[in-house]
């Protein structure tokens, strides 16, 4: 494979090594399952499944907004929003395939059915088309993006004030959402999912196949990500981060970087919200609550942002607690999330990923 | 200037070499006539206070111009206005004959060839010396040729040539945040020239600087001279005398021009002396 830029690999030899083991194992984990009966040592449970293949979705969001916050400086409150409307995109399509299968055996889907609607609206046709739905799943958030980052860059809304609006606009689409008139099932949203391209959602094999496409899509985005902060262009995105204006005194025009790299962020948060619905098998609006942007953040300041390995840890870190706070205390789990952001902004700033390297070179001296 | 009167005409033969008529349109920044920068009766007002009260101001080609001033005399302003931060309330400024500064933005001023060294060292702290000329260097800066730019070994023997003449050569790999005031006030004279300016605007190039570092600084002034044209705004009055050798000094004082001429007209002139040397 040619995988190389400037007569520079795209990660150093460990680096390479530490990402292929994980893939493997990540890998190894449905066919276990697949492999080994109930009750076998090697089985690996359904439940640890979803749960992996979950943390790989949010793990793909974080390392989205690693590229606009850590390597751009742009801080979203709102990546939920693209996570969210990548999800509802697939959901229409995961909907339509239920047929008449529901519980008023209709044409349409339940909700629509209680709202006494005889038709599916404008926005819904062609949903029943597979692969328009993809197209959906990358375009709704991707155009959302570039429109809004568009004036908001234009008019140079920068730092705190652009995180706000970006929170703003999450909470005004998770409203709209909420209506039962927007035409996306209210504030249940959508679920009971049966199957996609004709296979059972809830199968083990189907599961084990979007399992392994999202890790995929994680290792592909990676290396997607890491080969554009490695170019020219990643260097400006730095430079942007560090001192902007400097950047157009060089001659440089900011917006045109910013809009790429804030529309292709969308694009990878969206396609991550695609793969969390059918392994999740609901996606309502409480995806685009503030507090959900917020725990982004969280996953990437925690493993350390500006180093796009550090927030895919750091989402697997974080919501492997949250998994184990939530049956062990549940009530804590909002402290415990608070106490873990405050530690690592005042005690790690570079996060995991920047206590490891600390480690290491401390390691050398001694 | 001289007005005519009825019945005068202008007494050019026909044939002048002088009176070009049809001329064809120059790629990038027009001087056919002799000037790079036109600032005419620049006011700019902030809240009421006018930081430049109609100034005019020329720059020749090639020419190296020396810009004094006491604290507040506008010569800041005076090159924010010309980069593109600050817009003029009144008054119009021309980068040669066609460009019309006070309707570009920083960026496509930068681009057409006016270069800018701030009063403060501000290079890109996060990236190594070697990547701040990089990132300084003249060539296509949208987004698509930057994705996928690679460094040619010509471009590459720029960036050498420039770190040799900066003295920043042994520590090409070093993080810009890392170097000392000095170094960084060069590393920034360098991003500048490997933006392959026409003009230069160098706010205070010294400040800060020891002895030894001013004098290196001077050394890499003089060997620009010529090559592009620069505006050098300083407080250093040794340093001023070096630089401006037989050129001109243009003296600020309220945001226009209080004298202009070679540095020891200008040391000898009452106003000049009054407000800004101190006798």
């Amino acid at each position: 494979m040619s995988l190389t830029l400037n007569k520079e690999p795209l990660f150093a030899k460990p680096a390479w090594s530490g990402i292929l083991v994980c893939a493997a194992v990540l890998a190894a984990l449905p066919i276990l399952n697949l492999a080994f009966p109930e009750g076998h040592a090697l089985h690996v449970s359904n439940y640890v499944v979803t749960l992996i293949g979950k943390f790989m979705c949010y793990a793909l969001a974080a390392l989205a907004l690693d590229l606009v916050w850590g390597y751009t400086g742009i801080l979203s409150l709102g990546h939920g929003l693209f996570f969210a409307l990548g999800g509802y995109a697939h959901g229409m399509y995961l909907m339509r395939a239920i047929g008449h299968d529901g519980v008023y055996q209709s044409d349409l889907p339940d909700f629509m059915v209680f709202l006494d609607w005889k038709s599916y609206p404008w926005y819904w046709s062609m949903t029943d088309n597979y692969w328009y739905c993809l197209l959906l799943v990358v375009l709704v958030p991707g155009l959302l993006a570039f429109i809004f980052g568009f004036f908001a860059f234009r008019s140079r809304i920068k730092g705190v004030y652009f995180s706000i609006i970006t929170q703003a606009m999450t909470f005004a689409f998770m409203l709209l959402f909420f209506r039962n008139n927007t035409g996306f099932g209210g504030n249940n949203g959508f679920t009971d999912f049966k199957r996609i391209l004709g296979y059972s959602v809830t199968a083990p094999a189907t599961r084990a196949v979007l399992y392994l496409i999202t890790l995929g899509f994680l290792l592909g985005a990676l290396l997607l990500c890491r080969w554009i902060v490695k170019s020219k262009l990643g260097r400006v995105l730095q430079a942007v981060r560090d001192s902007e204006s400097r950047l157009m005194f060089i001659g440089y025009n900011p917006l045109g970087f910013k809009l790429f790299v804030w529309t292709l962020s969308a694009i990878l948060c969206g396609i991550a919200g695609a793969l969390y619905v059918p392994q999740v098998g609901i996606i309502n609006p409480s995806e685009m609550s503030p507090g959900n942007s917020i725990e982004m953040v969280v996953w990437a300041a925690v493993g350390g942002r500006g180093t796009l390995i550090g927030p895919i840890i750091g989402a697997f870190t974080v919501n492997g607690l949250k998994s184990w706070f939530t049956g062990a205390f549940p009530e804590l789990w909002l402290f415990a999330l608070g106490a873990i952001f405050i530690l690592v902004t005042l005690a790690m700033p570079q996060g995991l990923t920047g206590l490891a390297q600390k480690l290491k070179k401390y390691k050398e001296g001694a | 200037m001289s007005v005519l009167q009825p019945g005068q005409s202008y007494d050019a033969s026909p044939g002048d070499a002088n009176a070009s008529f049809g001329r064809p349109k120059p790629e990038g920044v027009d001087t056919a006539h002799g000037a790079i920068l036109y600032l005419e009766e620049i006011t700019v007002s902030f809240d009421g206070f006018k930081a430049l009260n109609k100034l005019t101001l020329d720059i020749s080609v090639g020419e190296l111009r020396c810009i004094i001033g006491p604290n507040g005399a506008g010569k800041t302003t005076m090159m924010d206005v010309i980069t593109g931060k600050t817009r003029p309330t009144l008054g119009t400024a021309f980068f040669g004959q066609t460009m019309d500064l006070s309707r570009m933005t920083e960026y496509q001023i930068a681009q057409a060839g006016v270069g800018r060294k701030f009063q403060r060292p501000t290079v890109f702290e996060q990236h190594t010396v070697f990547e701040n000329l990089e990132l300084a260097m003249k060539m296509d800066k949208r987004v698509k040729p930057s994705l996928f730019f690679r460094l040619t070994s010509e471009q590459r023997g720029r960036i050498d040539d420039t770190l040799k003449l900066i003295r920043l050569n042994s520590v090409e790999q070093r993080l810009a945040g890392l170097l000392s005031h000095g170094q960084k006030q060069w590393l920034e004279i360098g991003m500048l020239l490997m933006q392959e300016p026409q003009l230069i605007l160098l706010d205070e190039p010294v400040a800060g600087m020891s002895d030894a570092e001013t004098a290196r600084t001077a050394e890499l002034l003089n060997e620009l001279r010529g090559r592009h044209s620069i505006v050098v705004v300083e407080h250093d009055m040794g340093f001023v005398t070096e630089i401006a050798q037989e050129g001109k000094v243009t003296v600020l004082h309220e945001g226009s021009v209080l004298a202009e001429g070679t540095m020891q007209q200008v040391q000898a002139h009452e106003r000049v002396i009054e407000v800004y040397l101190g006798r």
